[in-house]
């Protein structure tokens, strides 16, 4: 399963997302937006809209902390 | 027939965290509905007046609070949201967007939330360059030009978040200065990419996909600013909307006296939603145990 997390240090459901996805034992990619511009771009392209965090699952997009939308892609 | 639980606790921040833990010790047959965790300090930066911690941040002072709860096998139902209330004899009845409850006890504990502008354009730019969480989105804005609105001291710390990585940052601010702590306000004014319009309104946010700028109203003069981002800091207002049954002062706040009671028995309110003075974590835990306490005081009475 193909799992990344687009977020910024500062955003504390950026951290829960990856608490959850940590505590199901779910790997993912991290990308840091606020310092990585192309990955910033990528996430705005994909999303549509400028706030964080997004979640990508094998490219099903979920945006904020929505916990029962990544249950659901991840099958859990 | 229809379950009827000792206690509802609508809220799931430090007020309702903290009466759940007293519940349980309580042994009350109860739940805990909420549309997130934490509340506001999952969303505060540094915590460093909470007994017992010197220093915590917000969003891991929260997740304390829920291995607390959950230590007790507590779990909230989430995401739901209270849409309104009844009373009926001697009863609670408490609906959300996905189901109804009822029970003997209620304990409103639902904070506040950020207060929006109301103006064109605000629902259609949210997350669209539009944010009302600096703290989250801010480092998204890197290089670009933002408003702030709002002096007062949450739009100050937006502010001097931006100050370092924004090239013009428009400061929109009602009142005829910025009205933060001095020393926020000195740094704000030292900085060459601020500019302060004071007394100044904004009346429309405009764009394409994405926010190009404001437009803002100066004592009757009107201009646009153009920014891509725009902050949103204007204070906070209570959830309350759905408690239509319950007393609420001027500023919408539940009115509770010093046991946390409302005017309708059996119904309690804690924390940033009441009118108790001070908003603190600190404050808001102590008013939710105090509520929990009233609440099993009016179960033995009734």
């Amino acid at each position: 399963m193909n799992v990344k997390v687009y977020s910024t240090q500062t955003c504390p459901y950026c951290h829960r997302v990856k608490d959850y996805l940590k505590s199901k034992n779910i790997p993912y990619q991290d990308f840091d937006v606020g310092t990585d511009s192309a990955a910033r771009e990528e996430m705005v392209k994909l999303s549509g809209q400028m706030g964080v965090p997004v979640v990508t699952i094998d490219g099903n997009l979920v945006i904020g902390f929505d916990k029962e939308k990544i249950d659901s892609f991840l099958g859990l | 027939m229809e379950k009827i639980y000792d206690l509802l606790i609508l809220g799931a921040g430090p007020a309702g965290i903290t009466a759940s833990v007293y519940a349980v010790r309580k042994q009350l047959d109860f739940l805990v509905i909420s549309k997130d965790i934490g509340g506001q300090t999952a969303w505060s930066g540094d915590v460093e007046n909470y007994t017992g911690y010197q220093f915590i941040s917000g969003p891991e002072l929260t997740s304390k609070f829920q291995q607390h709860m959950e230590s007790f096998g507590t779990k909230v139902i989430m995401p739901e949201e209270v849409k309104g209330l009844k009373a009926q004899d001697k009863q609670i009845k408490v609906v959300t967007d996905k189901s109804e409850y009822i029970s003997k006890t209620l304990i409103v504990a639902t904070g506040k939330s950020p207060r929006a502008l109301g103006v064109d354009g605000e629902k259609e730019f949210k997350n669209k360059g539009l944010t009302y969480c600096a703290t989250c989105d801010g480092p998204l804005f890197k290089g670009k030009p933002v408003a702030i609105i709002g002096g007062g001291n949450s739009g100050l710390d937006a502010v001097l978040q931006m100050i370092k990585i924004s090239p013009k940052i428009h400061i929109v601010n009602t009142a005829s200065q910025l009205t933060g702590d001095p020393v926020m306000i000195e740094k704000v004014k030292k900085s060459a990419v601020t500019e302060i319009h004071n007394q100044a309104r904004v009346t429309k946010i405009y764009g394409e996909k994405f926010v190009k700028g404001i437009e803002i109203n100066q004592q009757g003069k009107t201009y646009n600013l153009e920014v891509e981002g725009v902050f949103v800091e204007i204070g906070l207002e209570p959830n309350a909307d759905f408690a239509s049954i319950l007393t609420k002062n001027q500023k919408g706040e539940i009115e509770v006296d010093c046991s946390n009671q409302t005017n309708l028995g059996g119904v309690f309110a804690a924390g940033d939603v009441t009118n108790v003075p001070e908003k603190q974590i600190i404050i808001a835990c102590g008013e939710g145990s105090k509520a929990c306490l009233s609440a099993f005081k009016y179960l033995s009475r009734n």
